[in-house]
């Protein structure tokens, strides 16, 4: 309870705060509030990459953009665009659908069925086995992001010269 | 109210918090921390369902999780520096300014 | 001779033995959590004793190959520079500058350090002592040093200064671009050992063959990644020759310029901290973790000799410091991206191929030309590529 406090504090403020940077920290909370929630559920191995890629890795890639994009300034006021209460409205209402339709739903299964194994060796099975196609298909995506992250990102002013 | 519902209403809310950023923010590199908000929650979900409801392949939702993190850290990577090529076009990533598509 | 056996055993699990005996005077329901109080602070007290007397080693290290004495008035030998350096960095007045971001000037000293202690939950230190055996023990330590550069961003952001984030941008970019050669060199080690426990790794290679240790060390291709491990987690730790982040002589201070007295205390403790905890999962994943490098000292009890290798570790870390010199920022990228990970990729592909040759003299012969042959046509062919250009010269019209 108290984590699942924290963690929608954090994202509140990750949406809310005036400084670009404290924005990204406060996500980092809640993605860090995030893993934890996995490893409550018994998923470590997705947790430790939770932490590994997300705040290890997107986390300081929004800074470093931040950075360079020279945004780590306070913004002037209003922190955010004119229609800002139309998008907030937005959010409530599919806020709203979407908690109706969890609380009216009778679960399947009323009991809690017994925690299921995910060693890392049975994921390792399975990513090899039957999830082969897409892991192969995530390298691939995952060359070409780079490739096309650094081509689009790079400094063209070398070849205007 | 059983434990999967309400970890089904955590990541509805935290995707609704992401979805209120991802609209209203006016600095790009902030729309797309909300869009990565919203895949967290969703993959919050996958997990809950994994743990939770009936699972006759017990690895289904991990593994759609782990893709999912895969996907998202690329899209993320891939974003930043649509947004950097285009501060260095526009000067400006306020949102609000980036809007003729002549240049 | 068994009684004899039977009290080194004891002595082994001195600590296990004595943990047990204090728990079991508390009621049932306590005792997990006063367990783990228990081995954290025992891992605090005892890292913290060990960061200690490294500062104190480090500076006679240091001093003796620069020709000159280390501290040597504190204490015999200088052994009470450490208590000294305390007393002094508690006592120093702390300056924040007005300009700073409070918040973030205070929380990066304490992300950094807790993201270093908590490394330690994984290195099993003895037979039977290891803080939590996760079955995905190394990726919860990887994870974990990820946090560390978070707070270097934080650290050097927060200070509103110029030498910091200049610092601070090269620190993370340096780290960034080591993590990806120090997970891989060590993923060779997971391949091998088919786990991504510490305990079930450590336990694999605490066997013998004659009296030689079954070591993933003793391997070509355990070699070369225990090799490019130590590389990476040199950089890891921004410690010379890759500490231009904090290089003393060009920018200051580097990320942590605008800290003072306690603050700066806790950067340093995190670094040390950090450098051990990685130190240590290169023991665990390489040197064998607590077992004895001949079969005929299995006698020795087994934290004793994680402690040895440890303090090997560290005395290479300065050795190294003391004799190379410090690498330029293109010269490090260059290093991490051109040699590093070509080198741990082929790393991979000799283990692989290790494991489907059948044991003999073969594998050993191959795995070793795959292994060596890359390492010189690439080191070779890496430095006849730069160019020399002619010096020339702006002068400001």
């Amino acid at each position: 309870m108290v984590l699942a406090v924290l963690t929608v504090a954090g994202t509140v403020a990750a949406m809310g705060l005036r400084n670009a940077v404290h924005c990204v920290l406060a996500l980092t909370l809640g993605f860090a509030g995030i893993a934890m929630f996995y490893l409550q559920l018994g998923a470590q191995f997705v947790g430790f990459t939770q932490i590994l890629v997300y705040v290890g890795a997107v986390a300081i890639l929004a800074v470093f953009a931040i950075m360079m994009t020279h945004n780590d300034k306070p913004m002037a006021p209003p922190a955010s665009s004119s229609p800002w209460i139309l998008g907030g409205v937005a959010a409530a209402a599919v806020f709203a659908v979407l908690a109706w339709a969890i609380v009216s739903s009778t679960p399947s299964t009323s009991c809690q069925p017994p925690q299921p194994g995910a060693t890392v060796q049975q994921i390792g099975d399975a990513l090899m086995h039957r999830f082969v196609l897409p892991l192969e298909i995530m390298g691939l995506l995952l060359t070409a992001a780079l490739i096309g992250a650094v081509v689009i990102a790079m400094d063209r002013r070398e070849e205007m010269k | 109210m059983s434990s999967l519902q309400s970890y089904l209403l955590l990541s509805s809310l935290l995707f609704s918090i992401g979805l209120a950023g991802a609209l209203t923010r006016r600095n790009a590199i902030l729309v797309l921390i909300g869009i990565e908000l919203m895949l967290n929650a969703a993959n919050l979900n996958f997990i809950a369902f994994w743990r939770y409801g009936p699972n006759p392949e017990a690895l289904t939702g991990i593994m759609f999780t782990i893709f999912s993190i895969s996907i998202a850290a690329a899209e993320a990577a891939v974003g930043l520096s649509i947004i950097l090529a285009a501060y260095r076009h526009c000067r400006t990533t306020n949102l609000d300014e980036m809007n003729s598509l002549k240049g | 001779m068994t009684h004899m056996a039977l009290l080194m055993s004891q002595l082994d699990q001195i600590f296990v033995l004595t943990s047990h005996w204090l728990l079991s005077y508390l009621p049932a329901a306590l005792q997990p959590l006063c367990s783990a109080i228990l081995s954290v602070a025992a891992i605090i007290i005892a890292f913290a004793t060990l960061f200690a007397l490294t500062t104190w080693l480090e500076r006679k290290g240091l001093g003796r190959m620069q020709n000159r004495y280390g501290p040597n008035r504190v204490g015999p030998c200088g052994l009470f520079q450490p208590i000294a350096d305390g007393v002094k960095s508690l006592t120093k007045e702390d300056i924040v500058p007005i300009t700073a971001d409070h918040a973030v000037h205070y929380m990066a000293p304490v992300l950094l350090v807790a993201a270093s202690f908590l490394g330690y939950a994984v290195l099993p230190i003895g037979r039977n002592m290891v803080l939590v055996d996760l079955n995905a023990g190394v990726l919860f330590f990887f994870a974990v040093g990820s946090l560390m550069e978070l707070a270097v961003f934080m650290a050097g952001w927060s200070s509103r200064s110029k030498y910091s984030l200049l610092g601070a941008m090269r620190a993370i970019a340096q780290m960034i671009s080591y993590e990806v050669p120090l997970v891989l060199a060590s993923i060779v080690v997971l391949m091998q050992a088919g786990s991504l426990s510490t305990v079930a790794i450590v336990n694999m290679q605490a066997s013998y063959s004659g009296i030689w240790p079954h070591w993933f060390l003793f391997t070509p291709w355990g070699f070369a990644g225990f090799v490019l491990f130590m590389i990476a987690a040199t950089a890891e730790a921004n410690r010379s020759p890759f500490d231009l982040p904090e290089g003393e002589s060009e920018i200051i201070a580097g990320y942590y310029t605008e800290y003072s007295g306690f603050k700066f205390a806790l950067f340093f403790l995190g670094e040390y901290i950090g450098m051990f905890a990685t130190s240590g999962m290169a023991i665990t994943l390489f040197l064998g973790g607590w077992s004895a490098p001949f079969s005929f000292l299995t006698w020795v009890p087994s934290y004793l000799w994680f402690f040895a290798k440890l303090l090997t570790l560290i005395a290479i870390f300065i050795w190294i410091r003391g004799t190379l010199p410090r690498l330029r920022m293109d010269q490090l990228m260059n290093l991490a991206w051109q040699f590093m990970l070509p080198m741990t990729l082929l790393n991979l592909l000799t283990a692989g191929v290790w494991h489907f040759i059948p044991a003999g003299l073969t594998r050993w012969f191959v795995c070793s030309t795959m292994v060596v042959v890359p390492f010189i046509l690439l080191s070779r062919g890496l430095r006849h590529r730069k160019k020399f250009q002619v010096r020339t010269y702006r002068y400001s019209q």
